[in-house]
């Protein structure tokens, strides 16, 4: 299952914060961890968005699962800044910086029902349908991204299987072609049942 | 009641469904079928999913070409392969997912959304993530999140295909538990006990119509005396009638 992402039951504090003041925390945290553009601030800011997860009844293992895929970009910048720019505390800064907000999106996103975070990008792409956009589409979208994440893993675990059971090995490009048809085939399933379950109807209905 | 007057489709220039005309008004309909004989397009016409290149399919006053949106509220589907048919993150919100187009309102909605959880046993896991259910949880997904809609009848296409035997035994049970009429389109013989009326598909047309053991013993037949390999000779069957017509 992937470190990132997807709501966790709970009863803790940010758990009874409705998604609108999260998100909006979130923004304001981020914009000003970016317009500050210090390094104590931002190591400080990393230090308390550990210590956040704790305290709002999310287990630290959740945190350190978001550093652990976080690592080889945080290497790199680190690396990059160091040895190429010449700014090792430049590079310091846009590790935590990076490593902070990433933590705090990871908790705004587990203690947050996906429903409710629907619920809210629909209202706020409401104003958008003066200009054709379906505010109940929008959500469907996000709904299916945030779906499709294990559906691309799925499929990549069944080609990685079924090439290791022909006997092959290494040439991971191989698996690409398979997979994408495999995310084609659930696509097109997907599609069928949002059309079976009249989620996505205006699309189906002929008039003729 | 579903009525299919005169139905034909093919893909790609083969037929694959062959002027059929029917009327489904029984509570449990069986239709069986070796692979490729037409089965699962049928099925995907009875709620629009498929509109047939000729004929129509209908329910009450209402046709699958012109009130497909109103059918489909009617007639509720169910996959095989129910991994496909999660859309929603989290058990309860893929429940729920089907219920924003009846327009129900919180209260009402969280009250069926919890009904059904408890009613097909996905209650303690209404906040799971539906892709790491096991496959008969799956199923049962699938199914509550068609059911809580409450539509009158459900088109089942092959939905054991994919389970054990035990998960196929539950969801059996659930499906011979429904208030709802029944269309179950499968491979799984066992699954028509206790049916009213079960029709036979091959080569796109309804070949035997009649009582489930009457129909297994025609499919069995059948399925006998066609050639195993291109080639081998086979006795010809010509489609006939049982007692359910």
């Amino acid at each position: 299952m992937s470190v990132i992402g997807l709501y966790v039951p709970g009863t803790g504090p940010l758990h009874r914060i409705a998604a609108g003041p999260k998100l909006l925390a979130l923004l304001v945290a981020g914009a000003a961890l970016l317009i500050a553009a210090h390094l104590w601030a931002a190591l400080g800011a990393l230090a308390a968005s550990l210590l956040l997860y704790p305290l709002v009844g999310l287990h630290p293992r959740r945190a350190l699962g978001v550093l652990r895929a976080l690592w080889p970009f945080l290497l790199a910048i680190g690396v990059f800044q160091t040895l190429f720019v010449g700014a090792w505390a430049e590079g310091a800064r846009l590790c935590a910086q990076l490593a902070a907000l990433v933590l705090l999106a990871n908790a705004v996103t587990l203690t947050t029902r996906v429903r409710e975070m629907l619920d809210l990008f629909e209202r706020l792409a409401r104003p958008l349908r003066h200009v054709g956009v379906n505010p109940d589409r929008v959500a469907l979208v996000l709904a299916l991204t945030i779906r499709s994440i294990p559906m691309v893993a799925t499929a990549w675990h069944a080609a990685r299987e079924g090439y290791r059971a022909r006997g092959l090995s290494g040439r991971p490009h191989l698996l690409v072609v398979p997979v994408i048809v495999q995310l084609l085939r659930m696509a097109d399933a997907t599609g069928e049942a949002l059309v079976a379950r009249g989620i996505d109807e205006d699309t189906r209905v002929r008039t003729d | 009641m579903l009525r299919l007057e005169g139905v034909s489709h093919s893909y790609e220039g083969r037929a694959v469904l062959r002027d059929i005309s029917l009327d489904l008004a029984e509570h449990r309909v069986g239709v069986i079928g070796a692979n490729g004989s037409g089965k699962s397009t049928l099925a995907r016409t009875l709620n629009g999913l498929v509109l047939p290149d000729r004929g129509r399919v209908s329910l009450g006053e209402w046709d699958t070409r012109r009130h497909a949106k109103h059918i489909r509220r009617r007639v509720g589907f169910v996959f095989s392969d129910a991994a496909n048919q999660i859309i929603m993150p989290t058990v309860a919100e893929d429940v729920e997912i089907g219920l924003r187009a009846l327009r129900l309102g919180r209260a009402e909605t969280a009250r069926r959304v919890d009904a059904v959880l408890e009613r097909y046993g996905l209650a303690d896991h209404r906040d799971h993530p539906g892709h790491l259910l096991s496959g008969g949880q799956k199923q049962l997904l699938a199914l509550a999140s068609v059911l809580v809609t409450e539509p009158e009848i459900l088109v089942c296409d092959e939905p054991t295909t994919l389970l054990d035997l035990r998960n196929t035994r539950m969801v059996h049970r659930t499906l011979a538990g429904l208030d709802q009429r029944v269309v179950l389109f499968t491979h799984d013989l066992d699954l028509l006990t206790g049916f009213d009326r079960v029709l036979v598909m091959s080569e796109g047309r309804v070949a035997f119509d009649g009582l489930p053991a009457d129909a297994v013993a025609f499919y069995t037949e059948l399925m006998d005396s066609e050639p195993l390999e291109p080639g081998e000779p086979g006795p010809a069957t010509a489609p006939r009638a049982g007692t359910g017509e």
